[in-house]
């Protein structure tokens, strides 16, 4: 009874921190895309605008739900709830400290891409359900990206695995031992892999340049142009919780997750830091690209991304063969 | 509660047929304005276009001819509202070419200034919006668009000094302008056109070394030579296309011919090619700019006195066409007067409305993101097309 109380307190902490750095993480990348473009952003809620987030939310739930009369309301009302589970499912797995995460299992990682990957399913039903042309393309294009995506975001998440010998992430994080440990610093293979590993999660993220399904100069908003109020606040929170669980699990996978100086406990701080670096890399890039086509987007993914990941996940495995052969 | 009729009806449009009838506009992130663009999709294919205009038209040509030649200039601004000084001298030379009517050569230069940083202003919004097509609102996109509004904003503060208005002018009139420049403005003008100078080379940076926005635009939307011709562009449009056409030197108004500058020429007739010669347009109008306050002359500013009555000026019997290069292209103004102070008949030539029968020919066969990209290269504004 007591490790079930225990499993319960532990999930609830970590989903209820996971929602408040999901709300400051959206302004954080509002202050950083305004510094860019020579803004201030977000000021006049409590100091710096710190209290905006908070705003924010209060204002999305207490607008008005408009649910579309021709809409297949069932889909349409469970869509975001079926989007949103899979985005926070994704942090079951992640260890943030040794021994301190809800579930530290040995399929860690598969767990992740797995179910990270469900996302489309949520995504799909909420194009579907609105019954709107928009948000049909943008579904349409949904399917055709997320496809194309998620075998090289899975192949360059691999790499590590080969590289550590193990699918639970606490190994792969114990692994990268001491600073050029990380294996961003893995001559060549790790920084092909983290650059590989970067691209990818930009599209499975569906980020500019890959926002083709939110594409708003095209689709007005994509798959969400029908939701408002609550329902489109758990799509917006179920998005950013997902590139959260991507930049922490490219934390995890290339930069050492919690190594660094300083005391033991410590560690999720550096952590927190090193997916705050890995999510402000992805949203540089965001803020100061255009957006990709559709077929470009594609013929990237089948064409470069593909064969490159899949080539580089097999000279790892080489690389890991021979290194094993010599004793190293 | 749902009707069943209209349910069923909609379910057919998806199921019936493998094509989709999407609808860009009126009221669409991307349209510019009010623009209605009913677009046949194949997946993601264009495969019919039905372009509709006309959700802004406000009888400009109407009002020409129950307004005075006083009144009128003010409101001919609010023909290609985002670049008003064009438009208004368009009207104003139409008036004094039938009234034979002098302008002092320092209203010339004063009139060309105007007409340059306008050019300036217009070719920032149009980066802007065309990028924010391109990029997203949450993306890149966004962010060059708010640093041409950033420098844009600088030109409308010289305009506010000038005429005291940021939008619509009122700056010219006939026989001259209507306003002297302030003191201190021509310093403050160099520096503003200096610092645009800077920042245009950090667009190009950007922009040019980015392979995302050249795959996005070499080599779409293109535009033939012939095409061109036979359609009736003008502006950075016709030379884009390989066509050297310009207005300002083929037939100089307004002592063009004073001022040395370049006219850029792209062969290519993408939107690439388009966004190539802007971005020359942009400095050689700084260019223009810093020879026509260098060389300004001293005199007066109009060759008819103030006026005192709306219907003071009155214009001899006669007609006559005057054109203009605006920002977009050819802007012309074609006036027949009756003796009276109002014209006996009045029609505009709009360069956006030329140059956007263009999207039938080239939309078909292009991907419905290229449509936002094309739409934005051939950048329209709608208060020209509809008048």
């Amino acid at each position: 009874m007591s490790e079930a109380l225990n499993a319960f307190l532990v999930g609830t902490t970590v989903l209820l921190a996971l929602i408040g750095i999901v709300t400051y993480v959206t302004l954080l990348e509002r202050k950083f895309a305004a510094r860019m473009q020579s803004r201030i952003g977000p000021y006049r809620v409590g100091p710096h605008g710190l209290l905006q987030p908070i705003a924010d939310g209060i204002k999305l739930m207490i607008k008005e739900d408009v649910v579309p009369r021709l809409a297949d309301r069932t889909v349409y009302n469970l869509a975001p709830i079926v989007f949103l589970i899979p985005c926070l499912l994704i942090f079951a797995t992640m260890p943030f400290a040794p021994g301190l995460g809800v579930a530290d299992t040995n399929i860690g990682i598969l767990f992740f891409l797995a179910v990270s990957a469900m996302e489309i399913v949520g995504l799909f039903m909420g194009g579907w359900g609105s019954n709107n042309k928009y948000a049909l393309l943008s579904v349409m294009r949904a399917v055709n990206q997320i496809i194309s995506y998620d075998l090289p975001f899975i192949f360059t998440a691999l790499v590590p695995v080969v590289l550590t010998g193990s699918l639970r992430l606490s190994d792969i994080a114990d692994a990268q031992a001491g600073f050029f440990g990380w294996f961003v610093f893995y001559p060549v293979i790790g920084q092909l892999a983290f650059g590989a590993y970067i691209v990818a999660t930009l599209a499975a993220e569906n980020r500019v340049p890959f926002d083709i399904l939110e594409a708003e100069s095209e689709l007005i908003a994509g798959f969400r142009v029908e939701y408002s109020g609550m329902k489109f606040a758990l799509i917006q929170l179920g998005e950013y919780a997902h590139i959260l669980g991507t930049s922490f699990l490219g934390a995890l996978l290339f930069l050492g997750a919690w190594a660094g100086p300083g005391p033991a406990w410590l560690g999720p701080a550096w952590f927190l830091l090193k997916a705050m670096f890995v999510f402000l890399l992805v949203t540089w890039v965001r803020w100061s690209f255009v957006r990709i086509r559709v077929d470009q987007i594609l013929a990237i993914s089948w064409k470069l991304l593909l064969p490159a990941s899949l080539l580089l996940l097999m000279a790892t495995a080489v690389v890991v063969v021979l290194r094993g052969a010599s004793g190293v | 509660m749902a009707d069943p009729e209209a349910r069923k009806v909609i379910e057919m449009g998806y199921g019936g047929s493998e094509r989709l009838t999407m609808n860009m506009g009126p009221q669409h992130p991307s349209a510019h304005g009010v623009f209605r663009a009913i677009l046949t999709l194949e997946g993601e294919t264009v495969v019919g276009v039905d372009a509709v205009i006309g959700y802004l038209h406000r009888c400009h040509e109407k009002l020409g001819e129950s307004l005075t030649y006083t009144q009128y200039p003010s409101i001919a601004s609010k023909t290609d509202y985002i670049a008003a000084m064009t438009s208004e001298l368009a009207y104003v030379r139409a008036a004094e070419i039938v009234g034979k009517i002098e302008v002092p050569k320092r209203a010339q230069y004063l009139r060309v200034i105007a007409a340059e940083l306008q050019r300036v202003a217009s070719h920032c919004l149009w980066l802007g919006t065309w990028t924010l097509d391109m990029g997203g609102a949450l993306g890149g996109g966004a962010t060059i668009f708010l640093y041409c509004f950033r420098e844009r904003e600088m030109v409308l503060d010289l305009f506010e000094a000038l005429t005291g208005a940021r939008l619509l002018y009122g700056f010219h009139q006939v026989g001259g302008t209507r306003y002297d420049i302030p003191a201190g403005w021509a310093q403050k003008t160099r520096e503003t056109i200096a610092l645009i100078e800077r920042r245009l080379d950090e667009y190009e940076d950007m922009l040019e070394h980015n392979a995302v926005f050249q795959a996005r635009t070499q080599g779409v939307g293109v535009v033939s030579r012939g095409l061109a011709q036979e359609i009736g562009f003008s502006g950075p449009l016709i030379r884009g296309s390989g066509v050297n056409y310009d207005i300002r030197r083929a037939e100089p108004y307004s002592s063009y011919e004073d001022f040395d500058f370049k006219v850029p020429v792209e062969t290519e007739g993408d939107c690439y090619a388009r966004y190539r010669v802007r971005m020359v347009e942009f400095r050689e109008s700084i260019k223009i700019v810093r020879q026509a306050l260098d060389g300004l002359p001293e005199g007066p500013i109009a060759s008819r006195p103030g006026v005192k009555s709306v219907g003071q000026v009155r214009i001899a019997k006669g007609e006559a066409y005057a054109r203009v290069e605006g920002a977009r292209g050819e802007v012309g103004c074609y006036l027949v007067a009756d003796g009276s102070a109002k014209p006996y008949r009045m029609k505009w030539r709009g360069a956006s409305f030329s140059n956007l029968s263009i999207l039938p020919h080239i939309l078909i066969g292009c991907k419905v993101a290229d449509v936002v990209a094309i739409m934005g290269s051939v950048d329209p504004v709608f208060g020209e097309v509809d008048r």
